[in-house]
């Protein structure tokens, strides 16, 4: 569970989050809201990324200010541009990444790359460069290079923004399949429906907080 | 990643890197104190022998040396002017049997395997506080990034195209440098939301 | 170093590799060799990057392609190219980075002007300072003829001063935190 507790955040003298408080529960979350809403800084201030200017992010009674390490184990993140995530020139090598910083044992490596490698159908691409990949094949090596370590929550940060249709629904499939909580900074709007609930931030703020099938027409109305 | 690695079986390849390496700077040395054209003569056969040894092409030998025909050409003719013929030929084919040296290393070596040694290398200098997997991580960070950075710049390149501007040195190099600056914060990010602590 | 260092020095590095891909620009007529945009890389890193990080992404980058991958323009690469005339210039590079970066560090305000001559102090004057002897060595020529050789590089070098400070310029606009 993750409380944010009268949170503002600004950068020098620009405000970007006003005042928030939400205590994010539900097993699927959409967070949605215009370009330049700040739903980005939202989202990184979830992991202890970025530290809000007052108040509090509170996960599972850790606070973002002082657990930094550990709540980045919780709560991992996936970023809209895969090129940016990628950080290792071959598939195998980024997946060991995280698991290399948290200690694990080569075999226990070996055995997860594996099992996530099988799970989103890409184990010929085991030794293949990053940089060969197809975008959505990028994007499930992103997401999968975070899910080998295992967190309980995983953000989002428009995953698929950069993505074509059928690579967006191929994404959205794998993020439903998933055990652990979502929370999913969007614009796509179809692939939210299913969520148990959807926050709107415009300006800074909380605009809307209800369930999608309440608040997309909301903020439909609230963006014409 | 592309590599001048030129792939082969024979026992220079085999060899690791590390006693190749030695032998270049050895070799190389001995070039640069010997003033004698002869035995520098040898030296450039023997050279070209070890290409043959590799399993390699005298082609193959003779592209090392082609960028550089303008360089020895200007070489050649400043040294025949002002100090004859002999010193000419001499410094030609010190030259050329130095670069025919070092890449024959770089010919039967995976550039990978260079990237252990050197990494191996770098942990005798930990007292003086240079560390290892940092330095390992900028290089992995180097070769995930140099065939992104290619393909914005080949990007740019071709969006200026449409304008006219494919040449301009300007147009192509600010765009690409914003892009990697952007891309930067976002990278360190997503190092540290994988657990990384420097 | 922090992470944020480390990904700098990456970044300029594979940067430098990628407008090493840059067509030469040729001074045609003017019988003058032409110019690659890879030293603009050089000076950006010391620039933009500063001291520390812009010295080290050079060093990094040299070394990448002294292992062997073809990242100097015209896809050159390995040991060789350091034994060769021009070897001394690339090995000028970290150092030429660094003193950019220096310079830059001391004077934050710098006008168009003293910006353009810091960049020529490290780009040029440093990167010739190494790579003059060095071929001078190679070749057997003694610093004069060597010397010679390199004037007809400087139009091109002025001319990458100049584009190079423009670009760090824009770039410290875009990005004022750097």
């Amino acid at each position: 569970m993750i409380q944010i507790q009268n949170v503002s955040l600004a950068y020098g003298d620009r405000p970007v989050l006003r005042d928030i408080s939400l205590s994010l529960t539900e097993r699927r979350i959409a967070v949605i809201g215009a370009n330049g809403s700040g739903k980005s800084s939202f989202a990184r201030l979830l992991n202890g990324l970025v530290l809000p200017t007052s108040g509090n992010v509170i996960v599972d009674g850790l606070n973002t200010r002082d657990n930094g390490k550990d709540i980045r184990r919780k709560v991992g993140f996936v970023f809209q541009n895969p090129d940016n995530q990628i950080v290792f020139p071959v598939v195998e090598e980024d997946l060991a990444f995280g698991m290399k910083n948290l200690g694990f044992s080569k075999d226990k490596i070996a055995e997860r790359v594996n099992e996530i490698l099988t799970r989103y159908d890409m184990l010929e691409l085991r030794e293949h460069p990053a940089h060969l990949l197809s975008g959505g094949q990028k994007q499930l090596l992103a997401i999968s290079g975070v899910l080998v370590m295992e967190p309980a929550i995983v953000v989002l940060d428009e995953p698929t923004t950069l993505l074509d249709l059928r690579n967006r629904r191929r994404i959205a499939r794998a993020l439903d399949a998933l055990e652990q909580t979502v929370i999913h900074v969007t614009h796509d709007l179809d692939v939210i429906a299913g969520y148990d609930r959807a926050i709107v931030i415009d300006d800074g703020r909380v605009a809307i907080d209800d369930t999608p099938a309440q608040a997309i027409p909301a903020y439909q109305r609230l963006m014409s | 990643m592309l590599d001048l690695y030129s792939p082969g079986t024979s026992v220079l390849h085999r060899l690791p890197p590390a006693p190749k390496l030695l032998a270049l700077m050895i070799g190389a040395t001995v070039m640069f104190l010997n003033e004698n054209l002869l035995l520098t003569a040898a030296a450039a056969m023997a050279v070209l022998a070890l290409y043959l040894l590799a399993q390699l092409s005298l082609k193959q030998a003779l592209a090392q040396l082609r960028p550089l025909v303008w360089i020895f050409a200007i070489f050649f003719v400043l040294q025949w002017v002002f100090s004859g013929l002999e010193l000419a030929a001499y410094v030609v084919l010190r030259l050329a049997a130095l670069i025919l040296l070092a890449s024959l290393v770089t010919l039967t070596t995976r550039s990978s395997d260079m990237i252990d040694t050197l990494t191996r290398a770098l942990r005798i200098l930990k007292p003086i506080g240079a560390n290892p997997a940092k330095i390992g991580l900028a290089i992995s960070l180097a070769l995930r990034f140099i065939p992104v950075l290619a393909q914005i710049t080949a990007d740019v390149r071709e969006a200026q195209k449409a304008r006219g501007l494919e040449r301009s040195v300007i147009a192509v190099a600010m765009p690409v440098a914003i892009r990697t600056l952007k891309m930067a914060d976002d990278i360190s990010d997503a190092i540290e939301s994988r657990g990384y602590r420097p | 170093m922090d992470t944020k260092s480390i990904v700098y020095i990456a970044l300029f590095a594979a940067l430098t590799a990628a407008l090493g891909l840059m067509p030469p620009i040729a001074f045609a007529g003017l019988g003058l060799p032409p110019i690659t945009a890879q030293s603009l890389g050089v000076m950006l890193a010391g620039a933009v990057a500063g001291a520390r990080r812009g010295g080290f992404a050079l060093l990094l980058f040299i070394a990448l392609a002294a292992v062997g991958l073809p990242l100097l323009a015209g896809g050159r690469g390995g040991i060789g190219v350091f034994f060769g005339a021009s070897g001394g210039f690339l090995l000028a590079w970290p150092l030429s980075a660094a003193f950019i970066g220096w310079l830059l560090g001391r004077d934050r305000g710098a006008s168009f002007v003293t910006m353009a001559l810091y960049i020529a102090l490290g780009g040029i004057v440093v990167m010739y300072a190494i790579g003059i002897p060095w071929m001078a060595l190679v070749g057997k020529l003694g610093l004069t003829k060597a010397m010679a050789i390199m004037v007809a590089y400087i139009p091109g070098d002025l001319v990458k001063v100049v584009l190079a400070t423009m670009i760090a310029r824009g770039l410290r606009r875009a990005f004022p935190n750097l």
